[in-house]
Parts: structure tokens; C-alpha cells; sequence
């Protein structure tokens, strides 16, 4: 071989050599930082689209309504349990230990991220209510679609 | 009548960069010389034409005219001037003008500072700028019209502006930030320019790198600025998320520096040159990308403001437009740049070329991370989202070979290195930077973990390169005082861009292995002590601003007994939009910030509250700052401005490898 052929034999295996070490990285740490999103009604019966259950530990996002009058506090700490709800039969407990956001309210659209306690409980690590009161992710408005007290103040005032 | 007014000279814009883009090419086509120059005099028009459409929207905002719907909804006569000024660009519809605005900035810089260059080269270029703020133009006229009116039936006041955004940060975040996008349009016109003519030379790599420094330099700042303004205003002291949005505007940053490092080789030694064309147009076909997914509302994220499907459509449709186009110009022309440049596998080219290949790998990492919840949904998969967790692990693999690469690559000579002369200068080199890594950490870091010390290690490898780097230069010839000061702008600009790169590493390694957060239930009197700071809560005021209520918790910080600060932590509400706010507050300092935000009342009258303490917060975006330092210096070079020796000097060049390609 010549110099100049064995020069670019050497870049381009090494350049498939590195691709393919990155893809197999990148592949590996997706498999386990992909959060599935559920329903509550998900979550006890399964993924509409797969069916699906998720495991108990596994790690997941959800999305609902937070039932009005289920917000529960720890005097002590700032603990806090509160339930989701959504249009279907669904309801999920979820508690979380932390502070919640500034839009957090009983009756208002958030999503949790945790990981699944028991059959119909989450243990949260983030919970999140979006910036805009008129904003809501997609999946939640889907989750929620035809509810009555889902329309925010500024909504009815229109 | 004004907005009316506003909205024709909008539309005589859209006209105007219509006959930029259609006239100048008819002229180079034909040679016909006065369509030639047109190219200028048409782009000076278009630009104060969308000026005065911009200035009028700013005027409206600031004498309170609700009659104009888009005012209606993002403004209030009780906001204070500059919020009502910086709400111009708030939301969809006039940060579309301020892009179309910016645009036909760059268009105009490029008019007027490009007279070096042959007229034939500045029509082309202009011209493929005109079809972009053709295609800019349709789109906010026709679909997001910041000029419409509300009558007959306005408003008496209006519905505000999101409080989030009523912030310093946000008068200067999306300007720095657009100015950055729109900017990569003058490279990405100046390679189809060159693709069009067929002539891809070290000349055309010359005119287009000041300004791809410029535009990577208004993005460095505007993604710190974005940064450091989720840090401190979303209350909860995180400066980057992974947000889509966040990876939206750092794609094109990865590109374009992949591209400024790539066109200082197609400068330097005529190589690269269609591997450079090919980043010039991704640079800016990320920054359409990153419009689309923002304004078409596809993203789940805190930006996204506008979710009406015609727009989405619309930019999709550019976005296949410009790219596509692009990418098959470049498959028919690409074929007709040779890079003429040898070069050994031991050689600056070639650490140059590792340089682009983890950018890129970086840039599939954070382009997959994106689209690939998008995808997975589309496909009937449900719904997914892709952690933090995810880019931390896999950018924390990338920068271990960028950086370790990074400090060496500077020390290579272009074409061939012989590996035995750097034994030595490698050797001093690692072990200056692992004793200034065990002195570091031995002062600063509280306990050791393995990440922390390959982050300031990485940080300081980078540091202790540099410094030997600017040593060897300057004592190549003279005595180091004398080299110094012979050093040219552009050696300090690569100094200080890796510098800067070295000082946010060191404060992203910090703040994320020793940062200290509480959220504990605090009331008033209680007091807690960590990290030898005592933080007391004092009491809650009642707080009244122009158009927001709410209390102000007041914190005395003490250290070590000493008093070192008085913090007060706000929480409002705006009365118009019904909506809390956090107003976190901060004590801030070079080797260690203190964070504390409100969190809610609790029912006992107690308060949760956020007390965060962030060691070395500041260097990252300090890091930035100097990076963009460094480009400034680059674009100042004596190369790039002095108009006489480059005039005589190019033209022959040119000429001569026009020749050879043709």
C-alpha cells in the first residue's frame, strides 16, 4: 500500500471505528434516560397506543389534573401528597418532597416526573406546572379534554 | 395611522428584498453592470424600510397603543418604559420583526463593509440574503402580523407582558441571541454565493470568517445570557435544562464552531473547503430548525409561544425550502472544490479535523436528545421526554477528548509535526496542570469525587497549554517581553476562546459537584447553618412594585459569625395576568454564589424556602464572555481591516485559484 492509500485507510476506519463507539454510547445512555409518558387511566390500565404497564420502580413521567381537596402536607417538612386525575376513570397519588412551583394548584394541569411506587403511586423528584396559565403540554390537554373545571380564570373571563 | 403606516413599509420590505434577490443575480447572469450595483442600493432600501416598520412597533408600544392587538396582548400602561420597549420582542409576532429587522442588518453591514470585494461576489451574496428576508417577510405578513389592529372594540389597558420576561435579561437575551442566528446567514449566503459561482477559494474562506465570528460571537453571549437569566429568574437556580429550546440555540453554537475552527483551515492551507461549505450552510439551516421547532409550537418548553398550525406549516415549508435547496446545490457544485493542501496525519489539519468530528459527534447527540421525542411520538409510540441525564453523561464523555485534544492541538505546526518534539513540552504540560489541579481542589473543594477531578484537570490542561502555547511563540524569535507584544490579534483570539472554554469547564465541574441545596420549611426567626454560612430569616414585608404585589422574605447571612449579607427574596404577584413570580435573590461572588428563593406559604404560616449555595457559578458564564472576547479580537485583525494591503493582495489570489478551479 501505498503511503497516502494507507493514510486514508487509517482515517476512515478510524472515523467508523469512533461513529460507531458514539452511536453505541449514545444508544446506551438513551435506553436509560427515555421517561415514557402515562396518563393516570395509563397507568392503571395500560398505554392507549401499546397497552403497555408500567413496572413498579420504573421510571416515568405523568400527566393529569390535580384533584381538588387532595392535597396533603407533612406539618414538619415540606412532604406533600396530592392526587391526578384525568378524563378517563384514572387517579394516581403522587408524592414528592420539595418544593412545588409557583403555578401549582388544585384543579390546574401538571406533569411529575418519578418513579412508580406501588400500582396507583408515584414517588416524584420533579413536578412541574408550566410558566403560562393558559399553556399545557399537549399530552395533559389530551388527558384532560372535555373536563369541566379544567378552564383556567382568564379562559372564562374571555 | 401609524401601525397602518408600519405595515406598508413592512410590505414595501418584503417587495424591496424580493427585487434584491431577482435583480442583482439577473445582472451577474447577463453582465448587465447596473442591476450589478442595484444590489446594494436595493438592500439599503430594504433595510430602512423594515427600520421604520420596526421603530413604529417600538413608538406604539411605548405611547401605550392598545388598539394594536399584539400591544394589547404583551403590554401595560403600568410597566415601566424598558419593559415596554424590550415587549416589542415578547412574544411571536415581534420577535419575527426583530429577526427580519436583524436580518436586514447583517444585509446592509454586508453592503456597506464589503467594498474590498468583487462587485459581482457582493450581488450574489446579497442577493441569496434578499431571498431569505423575502421568505421572512411573507412570513410575518401573512401570518403573523404584528400590526393588526383590535378595532373597533379595544382594550382600555393591556393584558401585560408575561412577568418572566419583565426582566433585564430579556431586553438583551433575544436581540444577542437573533443577532447570532441571523447572523450565520452571512456565511451560509456567502457559501451558496461561492457554490453558484463555482469558486470555492482561501479568499472566499478570508471574507467569510470575520463574519461568521461575529455571528458566533452575538450567540456565545446571548446562550450565556439565556443562561445566566434562567438562573436567576425561574427561582430555582438551574442554568442550563436541556430545554429543546436551550439545545435549539446551542445546535447552530456547535456547528459554528465547528465552522470558524474549519474555515481557518480552508484560510490558512486551501483544505477543507467543501467540508467548510457543507458547516457554513448546516450553521444556518440549524438556526431555521431551531426557529421551526420553536414557532411552530412541535416543542413542549417554556418558549414556546405561538402554536398555531399555518405558521408551523409555513416555516416547515421554508425550512425544506432552504435546506434542500442548499444541500442539492451543493451535491452539483461540491464536486468542483479540490482542496490543493498536503498535510501528514501528525499535523494541525488534522487535530483541527478531531476538533469538527466531536463537534459534530456533539451536535448528534443534542439533535437526536431533540428530535427524537418528536419522532417517537409522530410514530405512534406515545409520548417520551429524554433526561438531563442523557446529555450530562454523554457531553461529559465528549469533552474529555475535545479538551484533552484541545491543549495539544494549539502546540502542532500545520502539514507535519514530528511527535518527538512534543515529549517534552506534553510532559511539562501534565505536570503543571495536575499540580495546579491538586492546589485548586485542595482550596476550594470540600471532598473529592472523580468527575470533579477530571473536570478541573480537563480545565486546567486546557489553562497550562495555552499559557506554554503564547510562551513558545513569543520566544521563538525574541525575548519573551518583545514576543509578546508581537503575537497578532488573531493568536490571542484562539488564547482566549480556549481560555474561556478552559474557565467554564472548571465552573461546570464545580458548581455541579459541589453545589449545596436546601429546601426546608423556614419560619420567620428559624435559622439554618451550612458550608460555615448561617442563613437567618428575619421577617416577611409586604412588597408593592408598578404592576405586581406580593411579600419580600429578608435573609441576614452570616459567616462564621461575621455578617457578610443582607438578602432580600421576593415573591410576586402581577395583578394584571393573576400570576406568581419568584424573584430569587442572590448574593453573588467569584468563587461561590448564595441563592435563596421563596417558595410557597405553607398553611402554618411558615415558608418553604430554596437556600442554594453554588460554588464557582459565575466562571460559567464567565467562560463565555471570554470566548466571545477572543472573537472580537479575531475580527479586529489587522488582516480583515485594513482595506489597502488586502485590496492589492487578494485580487491576484483570487484570480489565480479562480483560474485553477475552473
Amino acid at each position: 500500500m501505498n503511503p497516502r492509500r494507507k493514510k486514508r485507510l487509517l482515517i476512515t476506519s478510524s472515523l467508523i471505528a469512533g461513529l460507531s463507539l458514539a452511536i453505541g454510547l449514545t444508544l446506551y445512555a438513551l435506553q436509560q434516560n427515555i421517561d415514557l409518558f402515562y396518563t393516570p387511566n395509563e397507568i392503571l390500565n395500560g398505554k392507549n397506543e401499546t397497552g403497555a404497564k408500567p413496572e413498579i420502580g420504573q421510571r416515568l413521567r405523568i400527566g393529569g389534573m390535580v384533584l381538588n381537596g387532595s392535597v396533603q402536607r407533612d406539618p414538619e417538612s415540606l412532604k406533600v401528597s396530592f392526587d391526578l386525575i384525568d378524563n378517563k376513570a384514572g387517579q394516581v397519588t403522587v408524592y414528592f418532597d420539595g418544593i412545588l412551583p409557583d403555578l401549582f394548584r388544585e384543579g390546574q394541569g401538571i406533569v411529575a416526573q418519578g418513579v412508580l411506587k406501588s400500582e396507583n403511586a408515584i414517588d416524584a423528584f420533579e413536578v412541574l406546572a408550566k410558566h403560562d396559565e393558559e399553556y399545557m403540554p399537549p399530552e395533559v390537554a389530551d388527558a384532560l379534554k372535555g373536563m369541566e373545571h379544567l378552564k383556567t380564570e382568564s379562559e372564562l373571563a374571555k | 395611522m401609524l401601525p397602518e403606516i408600519g405595515q406598508f413599509t413592512l410590505i414595501l420590505a418584503c417587495i424591496l428584498s424580493f427585487l434584491q434577490m431577482v435583480y442583482p443575480l439577473y445582472g451577474v447572469q447577463t453582465g448587465h453592470q447596473g442591476a450589478i450595483r442595484s444590489a446594494r442600493i436595493l438592500t439599503i432600501l430594504q433595510f430602512i424600510a423594515v427600520a421604520s416598520s420596526f421603530a413604529i412597533l417600538a413608538y406604539s408600544f411605548l405611547i401605550n397603543d392598545f388598539t394594536v392587538g399584539y400591544i394589547a396582548t404583551n403590554s401595560n400602561s403600568a410597566m415601566p418604559w424598558y419593559f415596554r420597549l424590550s415587549a416589542v420582542w415578547g412574544a411571536h409576532e415581534g420577535s419575527l420583526l426583530l429577526w427580519v429587522f436583524l436580518l436586514a442588518g447583517w444585509s446592509i453591514a454586508v453592503a456597506l463593509m464589503s467594498k474590498r470585494l468583487p462587485i459581482e461576489s457582493v450581488a450574489r451574496v446579497l442577493a441569496v440574503l434578499g431571498l431569505l428576508s423575502f421568505g421572512f417577510y411573507l412570513f410575518v405578513i401573512l401570518t403573523s402580523n404584528p400590526f393588526e389592529r383590535t378595532l373597533p372594540y379595544f382594550p382600555i389597558d393591556g393584558r401585560d407582558l408575561n412577568p418572566l420576561l419583565q426582566d433585564f435579561g430579556l431586553v438583551i437575551h433575544p436581540p444577542m441571541l437573533y443577532m447570532g442566528y441571523v447572523g450565520f446567514s452571512v456565511a451560509f449566503a456567502f457559501a451558496i454565493a461561492a457554490l453558484l459561482e463555482g469558486r470555492l477559494d482561501s479568499a472566499w474562506a478570508k471574507w467569510s470568517r470575520p463574519w461568521t465570528m461575529a455571528a458566533w460571537m452575538f450567540l456565545t453571549v446571548g446562550i450565556a445570557l439565556g443562561s445566566w437569566w434562567a438562573y436567576y429568574e425561574l427561582g430555582w437556580g438551574g442554568w442550563w435544562f436541556w430545554d429543546p429550546v436551550e439545545n435549539a440555540s446551542f445546535m447552530p453554537w456547535l456547528a459554528g464552531t465547528a465552522l470558524i475552527h474549519s474555515l481557518a483551515v480552508s484560510e490558512k492551507r486551501g483544505v477543507f473547503k467543501s467540508w467548510t461549505v457543507l458547516l457554513a450552510l448546516s450553521a444556518f439551516s440549524l438556526s431555521l430548525l431551531g426557529t421551526f421547532l420553536v414557532r411552530s409550537g412541535v416543542l413542549v418548553s417554556v418558549h414556546a409561544f405561538a402554536s398555531d398550525p399555518t405558521r408551523g406549516l409555513f416555516i416547515l415549508g421554508f425550512l425544506v425550502l432552504v435546506i434542500g435547496g442548499s444541500l442539492l446545490l451543493y451535491a452539483i457544485q461540491a464536486s468542483k472544490v479540490k482542496s490543493r493542501g498536503r498535510y501528514e496525519l501528525a499535523s494541525r489539519e488534522s487535530m483541527l479535523l478531531i476538533n469538527n468530528i466531536l463537534l459534530i459527534a456533539a451536535l448528534i447527540v443534542v439533535l437526536l436528545g431533540t428530535l427524537l421525542p418528536l419522532v417517537h411520538k409522530e410514530i405512534g409510540l406515545g409520548s417520551i421526554s429524554i433526561g438531563e441525564p442523557f446529555f450530562n453523561r454523554m457531553f461529559t464523555i465528549l469533552i474529555v477528548p475535545f479538551a484533552l485534544f484541545l491543549g495539544v492541538g494549539s502546540l502542532f505546526r500545520w502539514k507535519r509535526q514530528q511527535l518527538n518534539d512534543l515529549k517534552k513540552p506534553l510532559t511539562l504540560i501534565l505536570i503543571l496542570s495536575v499540580l495546579s489541579t491538586v492546589l485548586f481542589l485542595f482550596i476550594f473543594a470540600p471532598f473529592l469525587t472523580w468527575l470533579a477531578v477530571l473536570g478541573t484537570f480537563l480545565g486546567f490542561w486546557i489553562i497550562v497549554a495555552v499559557a506554554y502555547e503564547i510562551y513558545l511563540r513569543s520566544t521563538h524569535r525574541h525575548a519573551f517581553s518583545k514576543g509578546v507584544m508581537k503575537l497578532g490579534n488573531s493568536h490571542w483570539a484562539m488564547s482566549f476562546g480556549h481560555l474561556g472554554l478552559a474557565v467554564m469547564i472548571i465552573g461546570i465541574t464545580m458548581t455541579q459537584n459541589f453545589s449545596i441545596e436546601k429546601d426546608i420549611k423556614l419560619a420567620v426567626g428559624d435559622h439554618i447553618t451550612f458550608e460555615h454560612y448561617d442563613f437567618h430569616f428575619d421577617q416577611v414585608k409586604p412588597l408593592n412594585g408598578p404592576n405586581y404585589t406580593g411579600s419580600v422574605g429578608i435573609f441576614t447571612v452570616k459567616q462564621d459569625q461575621k455578617q457578610i449579607a443582607v438578602m432580600h427574596a421576593e415573591k410576586r404577584i402581577y395583578t394584571v395576568q393573576r400570576m406568581p413570580m419568584t424573584e430569587a435573590a442572590i448574593d453573588a461572588g467569584i468563587t461561590r454564589d448564595l441563592y435563596i428563593a421563596m417558595g410557597e406559604q405553607l398553611p402554618d404560616g411558615a415558608w418553604a424556602v430554596r437556600i442554594y449555595y453554588k460554588p464557582f457559578i459565575r466562571w460559567i458564564w464567565l467562560g463565555p464572555l471570554i470566548m466571545a472576547f477572543g472573537g472580537l479580537l479575531m475580527i479586529c485583525d489587522r488582516r480583515y481591516r485594513s482595506k489597502k494591503e488586502n485590496g492589492n493582495e487578494s485580487v491576484p489570489t483570487t484570480e489565480k485559484e479562480g483560474a485553477q478551479n475552473a
